[in-house]
């Protein structure tokens, strides 16, 4: 025996050696991998901050106003009343803001200002009606041209009208509060985020709903309470296939059974919610199945020993044991939910809406079709804002992950 | 200690002292058997093959004293195509504690699961036979198995509270059961089952942590309190000690003697001297059949049976 195992010292030094360097190549390898997808992430992360952050900035400029001189002729009473902000819309400020500015900086400074000058001078018109009656020098947002020129190399007129700006001190960089709280418009000034954000809401809420208690619902019969014969395989099988099922599909079955159909409100965050749903539910059904899979039979055992019927067993321990399992597998299916664009293009929520939806069956658009449209646009201003939005949706699901993982941890035990 | 285990279970025959045994050997386990058996035993014997030509004669008085608690007749048990448990016929006493010896693999879990329908869990599990829980059928349809398992506790081979706190543990099976409808009374219920279970002095200042927080020896006898909370009428224990280190293993030896006075006790075990020490009826199983049952002193000193013989001599298992 002996006489043929054991090595000599020398050879068995070499060997000795060979097998840490096989272990440091192993670890080198790993290591290189590690970094490279950290510095993948990085890359993007700084690549969107790069762009995106200028979008939650907003070029002002110094515009004296003389409201009555113009031909805005509103009444101070109604700028009180509830029904201001319809007043003041019904006015025309546009022509005013107009008006003023080519009196200020000249002919060229016509488009000096967009969409969000209108707004910004509607609200500032509510908080103060006394502008109505007197000369007052206000800020307002420059229009997209005159922002992208401020912030970059852009077309020469524009970059002309920066400068005149700046020489006279009238032009200031300020956050665009109006990016998180404004919704989608034709002017990239004056774009924001909020309907966009409140649609994704609203559709992940109806996902949630649907998506959660038909998944675990099904993850527990199947695993617990169904017999194992032909049906359930097929179920199985089906299921595991339908989780493969690229999204876009799921966006016709949507338009075919949810709008054509049931005639179901096309754009609207119910149908979006839906269709998510349908995509997220295999999901979760696999997901809660290997968690309750994973469950150790001990445990059932003692439940079962001590007489608790089969719902108790499952319900009393089964369900909260594998609960972080399966909120772990809810998180990564919502997360893919989130970020899906081609099924919701299907439905119809890719349409241009302007104002944030108040409840499930508004039309209404989400993040990531939001920034699919900006991504479209030609404007320049729209580039920074598309960026800006990634940042938005970024970081919307980082903190619905975090969310998800407070809970894992919460109902996290060892047995 | 089990020499004066007859006594107790008021049957006529006489102690075997190691003298006698020889004699006591061949009628006792027929007797044990036969107790409370109106007619004639038919195949009651183990149906070991030569046993049974052997033994009915050996019994020639009419056993009185009470009905066996739980009974066994001509149980066989498959696993699909495999067949675990052949024909096992056996009585489990009231007051008494019997134990099921023999290799790996005999069958005499699974005989121990049949007992309180565990194997209704495992899909391709058959039974087949009657089995009676005083003269009741446990498997026919009028038996609520979740009444079953409430009247036939089990304590498992590996300990397993729930990860859930100490009190938490004892507390779930009562409550389930709508025993003790009140906090104090679920909390009295905690107390005596720990207490019984010889656990209360090591936990009952932290009754709020976690079960699985304890020692190995604790959990089981954590598992034991578990089960004596439902007030079980027989407690099945599958190898209750083997995860355990001789300390822990005493401590539960200890509490089973405590114990047989209130409950019918089934217990598997590798250890045989553990059968020895805890037991007073013992039945050896081989292969899936039920070889030899009696006495525990008989089984041990003078086994009727050449295998039973074998195992316990170490020559194999």
């Amino acid at each position: 025996m002996r006489a043929i195992g054991r090595p000599t010292a020398a050879s068995g030094d070499a060997r000795l050696r060979r097998r840490y360097a096989a272990e440091r190549r192993f670890r080198l390898a790993g290591l290189f991998a590690v970094g490279l997808s950290a510095a993948f992430l990085a890359f993007l992360l700084i690549t969107m901050a790069w762009k995106g952050l200028s979008g939650f900035t907003q070029f002002e400029a110094a515009l004296p106003v003389d409201l009555a001189r113009s031909d805005v002729i509103l009444d101070p009473a109604d700028l009180a009343g509830p029904e201001a902000r319809n007043i003041v819309a019904g006015a025309p400020l546009n022509a005013a803001i107009s008006q003023a500015a080519v009196a200020a900086y000249g002919e060229e400074a016509a488009q000096l200002f967009g969409g969000g000058a209108v707004r910004s001078l509607s609200r500032q018109l509510i908080a103060d009606p006394s502008l109505l009656s007197r000369r007052a020098m206000l800020w307002l947002p420059v229009g997209s041209a005159v922002d992208v020129a401020a912030k970059q190399d852009t077309d020469l007129a524009a970059e002309r009208l920066v400068e005149r700006l700046e020489s006279r001190d009238a032009l200031r960089r300020t956050l665009n509060i109006d990016f998180l709280r404004e919704s989608d418009a034709t002017d990239p000034s004056a774009v924001g985020v909020w309907g966009a954000l409140k649609g994704s809401f609203l559709t992940i809420m109806v996902t949630i709903m649907l998506a959660f208690p038909v998944g675990v619902l099904s993850a527990v019969y199947l695993e617990e309470f169904a017999p194992r014969n032909r049906w359930t395989d097929a179920i199985e099988v089906s299921i595991n296939n339908l989780a493969a099922v690229p999204s876009i599909i799921f966006g016709l079955l949507g338009l075919a059974v949810f709008l054509n159909f049931m005639h179901l409100p096309r754009s609207a965050p119910l149908v979006g919610g839906l269709t998510l749903a349908l995509m997220t539910m295999p999901v979760i059904v696999i997901a809660g199945r290997n968690a309750i899979q994973s469950v150790p039979p001990s445990i059932r055992d003692a439940a079962l020993g001590v007489g608790a019927s089969k719902m108790q067993v499952v319900f009393h321990h089964v369900l909260p044991l594998a609960l972080p399992g399966i909120l772990t597998g809810t998180i990564i299916g919502l997360a893919r939910a989130l970020g899906e664009t081609a099924p919701l293009l299907m439905i119809g929520m890719r349409a241009f809406i302007v104002s944030p939806p108040n409840g499930i069956t508004d039309p209404a658009t989400v993040l990531p079709v939001q920034i699919f449209l900006w991504s479209d646009e030609v404007n320049r201003g729209f580039v920074e804002k598309t960026s800006a939005a990634i940042i938005v949706l970024l970081i919307f699901m980082l903190l619905m992950n975090g969310l998800a993982i407070y809970l894992r941890n919460r109902f996290e035990r060892r047995w | 200690m089990k020499e004066k285990m007859p006594l107790t279970s008021n049957t006529p025959v006489p102690a075997p002292s190691a003298a006698i045994a020889a004699e006591a050997h061949r009628q006792d386990p027929s007797v044990a058997r036969e107790e409370g058996l109106p007619p004639e035993p038919k195949g009651d014997v183990p149906t070991a093959e030569p046993a049974g030509s052997s033994e009915p004669t050996a019994s020639p008085e009419p056993a009185p004293g009470p009905p066996p608690k739980m009974r066994a007749h001509e149980v066989s048990v498959s696993y699909g195509d495999k067949q675990a448990l052949k024909n096992v016929s056996i009585d489990i006493h009231d007051d008494r504690v019997t134990a099921f010896i023999g290799p790996s693999g005999c069958g005499k879990s699974t005989f121990l699961r049949c007992l309180n329908r565990m194997n209704d869990t495992i899909p391709i599990a058959r039974v087949t036979g009657r089995i009676e829980l005083d003269g009741e059928d446990v498997n026919s349809t009028a038996m609520d198995v979740v009444q079953l398992r409430a009247r036939v506790g089990m304590v498992f081979q590996k300990p397993n509270p729930f990860p859930k706190s100490i009190f938490e543990n004892v507390a779930y099976g009562p409550r389930i059961h709508g025993l003790g409808s009140s906090k104090a009374e679920l909390e009295e219920i905690v107390e005596n089952s720990l207490k019984r279970a010889g656990l209360w002095d090591e936990v009952k200042d932290r009754l709020s942590e976690s079960g699985t927080a304890l020692s190995g020896g604790q959990q089981q006898r954590l598992c034991i309190a578990r089960a004596i909370a439902v007030d079980p009428e027989v407690i099945l224990m599958d190898e209750p000690c083997s995860a355990l280190d001789p300390i822990a293993t005493a401590k539960i030896e200890e509490l089973i003697h405590e114990l047989r006075g209130r409950y019918a006790i089934a217990i598997v075990t590798h250890n045989m001297q553990q059968a020895a020490r805890v037991s007073q009826r013992t039945a050896f199983f081989h292969l899936g059949e039920l070889i030899e049952a009696g006495h525990t002193s008989e089984i041990f000193t003078n086994p009727k049976m050449q295998r039973t013989q074998d195992y316990i001599t170490g020559r194999y298992g």
